[in-house]
């Protein structure tokens, strides 16, 4: 947008000592010893590192929950909004400032239950952001409540007999929403987390990575059955690579929505990488591509006189 | 203009159907369905007004039907000063049947009545006024060719009322060419004709009840031409000059049209205006644009402005600019969403949890929209808050002739300021006002900030430090009791002095003045406060109030539970006198002036001083 020209930008700084893990750590985590959030953490902090982004031009944006304290712990622009409604206060930063990095971190709760709308309709808008959800299947931050991702039976201090309504399933509500770029991981899997999220952030579009990170306070071992560590399988998704070889026709098709979808069927723990990954035109271009149009047609008009011709019409 | 019923001649300002004469204002109804285009006949006059350097003021009503539906336009014009719409009317132009019953009671005894006799059958025995039977449909059809079908009809009425009140045909038709000219030359030539037709009828016909307006001050008092627009535009043109380029919102009536501008002006300017998926969304991303450094907007109206009370929470603790609009109707819940109700000032001040000092401005009229604007940008930059905009439904939809405004001095840089922050920055000082940094902007320490809901420190760190927590709480507070220093001496209308104060806020403006006008000239001592900071208030208040014997708070909202509207409520919990009174209506409609001057009668006949 060309309104978002800042008046006083800085001038190139001549050489910059680039970003390191010390220059972009923030407060210490409050997180409980052992969550899977310390390890999301360290692999924002190697992410930042690798993509050398100009310090002040990165904005790291939470909810409200245990992973939504994550902008404390990192060392640039950032907020810590209310529950459930990072998404659409992030978007707007996308939409106004070409010249930012969005990431918005979160948790189930935040993102599936009371953020349930702006997940989809921020998806559906494709807005040009990075969204992590880290799922622990559980309230942590108050204590052990039923959460939207809970499995049916989990007892908690809301069903203490059992969880008994259908879980919502991540991946495949992302799919119908319209993401564009849709990814799941493991807290436990450092590489495949950092190239999930290295590759979401390189995404022109919505770009949504889910990351299974465990509660050990409320939920220890949830994810027990995706972490060969304990004995359970973390299945890739094999991406397809158009070799034109008899093996790749059994390859997921990362633009196939469909497909995408019948991932996310799969009983759990399912399947772990890319499920969707296309290119639609974002929000932030259509809305850039509007104002374009509409600049063009006041072209070399000062914003005081569109708006006295404006005033000038109801005469 | 109150005549008894019994006596059919009227006398004074108001028409007469005795023979043709200068008059100095008329009210004039338009009554039949909302498809039949007497809006847009009514928008007409309302601009004529306007352009003949007129004072005009209207008053619609839609139904809040999908389409369809019985609707009226008023417009009450002339050289006088225009107050209000008219609490009665001078003449009532009847489409139907149904628009002639429900309408010809607020026709005063001795006006005008037109109605189309195609469709309307007058009750013989109603001798109160000048009835003229015009066969409008027929007629329309007969002119503009068969294949009409009521179309038309509206041009017709525009005709036939422009050869009673000679107005100027002229200026009419080039109205009549801006409007319908972009589509093709058939619909101008089309509507001209029915226009010609209805010019042509009264001729014939109505020869005796043609007036003509006297001269008013003449253009070169005013210096600038006017402008006539709704209260909606004229905010919305205020936004832009503030500086506003970035804002979102969610449809509801009748805030929509603010929206739909600002969707179609804003990129012109460089700007956007997102449709978010929901009142909390649209909320989030005004303040992410806040947040982004820009001066935002959301807005919305009654329920919508629910919907945003726990962000706006989020506004006062991180301390974040933003302009907030809500176009106040008839409450509580879905209540009544096309009428006006002034019910919403202590959700405004007081509707977040928590305590959220902030600022709440209201404007008296549409012209005072578009300064309101100006006002809110300011105090929400300057003060780094959130500033909540009180309009209703009534200043919303009613259009108004005024100044073309100066924008030259008044338009506002709408850039971020994205300069590097010294090393000693820090996001909340204890010891000023805060000046966020949007992203983008380097900080010489390396410190970069995280703006919070939680309660902090001057870094922005959570703390649940008690000491804190007193000290930021009392940061907020003191910085918006500063913003009442900056407040100009509060104006008073009238009598300095005297018996009795009307204070009010908002659309009720023109009912108040007028009404002060009306006691003054029967002998009482009589003064108006009209507030447009709500809060904070002005502090000379109170020594206003004490010049008085009652100060009598008028508002469209209930007298509550002990016995005083809001505002009333809020002036004798801030000022402890007891001559502070309240007079309180909730059936959806403007004050009418008779109502406020009945309504202060009224209070000193029970305090024995009448």
């Amino acid at each position: 947008m060309t309104s978002a020209a800042p008046a006083l930008a800085t001038s190139p700084a001549p050489a910059r000592p680039p970003l390191t893990r010390k220059s972009i750590a923030g407060d210490h985590p409050t997180w409980c010893p052992g969550c899977g959030d310390f390890a999301v953490l360290a692999v924002f902090y190697r992410l930042l590192e690798k993509l050398q982004y100009p310090h002040e031009n990165i904005v790291t944006m939470a909810g409200i929950g245990c992973s939504s304290r994550f902008p404390y712990f990192v060392n640039t622009h950032g907020g810590h909004y209310i529950h459930g409604r990072a998404l659409p206060f992030s978007a707007a930063v996308s939409l106004s400032r070409d010249d930012l990095h969005v990431f918005v971190f979160g948790g189930d709760g935040d993102g599936f239950s009371i953020g349930g709308n702006h997940l989809v309709h921020t998806a559906r808008k494709n807005v040009r952001l990075t969204y992590v959800i880290m799922d622990n299947f559980v309230y942590g931050l108050t204590k052990k409540q039923t959460s939207p991702t809970s499995p049916l039976g989990f007892k908690s201090k809301t069903d203490p007999t059992g969880a008994i309504d259908q879980p919502i399933n991540p991946m495949g509500t992302l799919v119908n929403s319209g993401a564009t770029f849709i990814a799941r991981s493991h807290a436990t899997q450092v590489n495949h987390m950092t190239e999930m999220m290295e590759r979401a952030a390189k995404h022109d579009g919505f770009s949504v990575v889910e990351i299974l990170s465990e509660c050990v306070e409320f939920f220890p071992g949830a994810f027990d059955a995706a972490n060969p560590r304990k004995g359970g399988k973390f299945p890739l998704i094999e991406e397809k690579r158009h070799d034109g070889t008899p093996e790749d026709a059994g390859r997921h098709d990362v633009t196939d929505a469909s497909a995408a979808y019948r991932l996310a069927s799969l009983p759990w723990p399912g399947v772990f990488g890319v499920f969707h990954e296309s290119q639609r035109p974002t929000k932030n271009f259509l809305e850039g591509r509007l104002v374009a149009g509409a600049r063009e047609k006041v072209a070399g008009k000062s914003d005081r006189e569109i708006l006295q011709s404006s005033f000038a019409r109801l005469r | 203009m109150v005549t008894p019923a019994s006596t059919p001649a009227a006398t004074g300002d108001g028409l007469s159907a005795a023979s043709p004469r200068s008059i100095h204002d008329a009210v004039i109804r338009l009554a039949g369905d909302s498809q039949d285009g007497i809006q847009t006949i009514g928008g007409f006059l309302a601009r004529l007004a306007g352009r003949s350097d007129q004072e005009v003021m209207t008053y619609m009503t839609i139904p809040s039907t999908i389409s369809g539906g019985p609707s009226i336009f008023q417009v009450r014009m002339g050289t006088g000063d225009i107050l209000t719409a008219g609490d009665q009317t001078d003449l009532l132009v009847a489409f139907y049947q149904h628009s002639y019953e429900s309408h010809r009671d607020s026709l005063r005894p001795g006006g005008v009545l037109i109605y189309d006799t195609d469709h309307v059958k007058p009750d013989p025995a109603d001798r109160r006024f000048h009835a003229i039977g015009v066969p409008v449909s027929s007629l329309t059809i007969e002119a503009a060719g068969g294949s009409a079908k009521g179309k038309g009809k509206n041009i017709f009425v525009l005709g036939l009322l422009a050869r009673i009140f000679d107005l100027d045909v002229a200026k009419l038709a080039a109205l009549v060419r801006e409007r319908f000219g972009g589509r093709s030359e058939d619909i101008v030539r089309n509507a001209m004709v029915a226009f010609d037709a209805g010019y042509a009828y009264p001729a014939d016909h109505v020869r005796d009840c043609f007036f003509r307006f006297a001269s008013g001050p003449g253009e070169s008092t005013h210096g600038r031409p006017q402008v006539t627009m709704d209260g909606n535009l004229a905010l919305t043109y205020g936004l832009i000059a503030a500086g506003v380029r970035y804002g979102a919102g969610y449809p509801i009536t009748p805030w929509s049209s603010i929206m739909e501008t600002l969707r179609s002006d804003l990129p012109k300017y460089g700007g956007t205006f997102v449709q978010a998926e929901d009142e909390l969304g649209a909320v989030a991303y005004a303040l992410g644009f806040a947040y982004s450094g820009h001066l935002a907007v959301t807005g919305s109206s009654g329920p919508g402005l629910s919907l945003k009370m726990e962000a706006l929470g989020w506004a006062v603790m991180s301390e974040m600019p933003l302009i907030v609009i809500n176009v106040q109707r008839g409450g509580p819940s879905t209540g009544l969403p096309t009428n006006v109700e002034q019910s919403d000032l202590l959700q405004a001040i007081y509707g977040s949890h928590g305590d959220t000092p902030r600022v709440v401005l209201a404007p008296k009229n549409v012209e005072d929209c578009f300064y309101v604007a100006l006002e809110a940008g300011r105090l929400a930059r300057e003060f780094s808050t959130p500033v909540i905009v009180l309009t209703d439904q009534a200043i919303a939809t009613r259009i108004e002739a005024f100044d073309e405004p100066d924008l030259a001095g008044l338009m506002v840089d709408p850039r971020p300021d994205l300069s590097e922050r010294g090393a000693d920055f820090k996001p909340f000082p204890l010891d000023r006002i805060t000046r966020h940094a949007p992203p983008g902007s380097r900080i010489a320490s390396g410190r970069y900030p995280t703006v919070t809901g939680l309660e902090h420190d001057e870094f922005g760190h959570p703390t649940g430090s008690p000491d804190l927590h007193a000290k930021m709480t009392a940061k907020r507070r003191e910085k918006i009791k500063a913003v009442a220093d900056t407040l100009p001496a509060t104006a008073v209308h009238g009598d300095a002095e005297g018996e009795v104060l009307l204070v009010g806020w908002g659309s009720t403006w023109g009912s108040i003045r007028e009404a002060v006008n009306r006691l003054r000239a029967g002998g009482l001592k009589a003064g108006q406060v009209h507030l447009r900071n709500l809060h904070p208030q002005p502090p000379d208040l109170g020594a206003i109030f004490a010049r008085y014997r009652h100060v009598l708070v008028v508002e469209m909202n209930d007298e509550g539970l002990y016995g005083y509207g809001q505002l009333a409520t809020l002036l004798r919990a801030r000022w402890a006198l007891p001559s502070i009174h309240s007079l309180t209506k909730t059936d959806g409609l403007n004050f009418k002036v008779s109502e406020v001057v009945e309504g202060v009668t009224d209070r000193l006949r029970r305090n024995g001083s009448a």
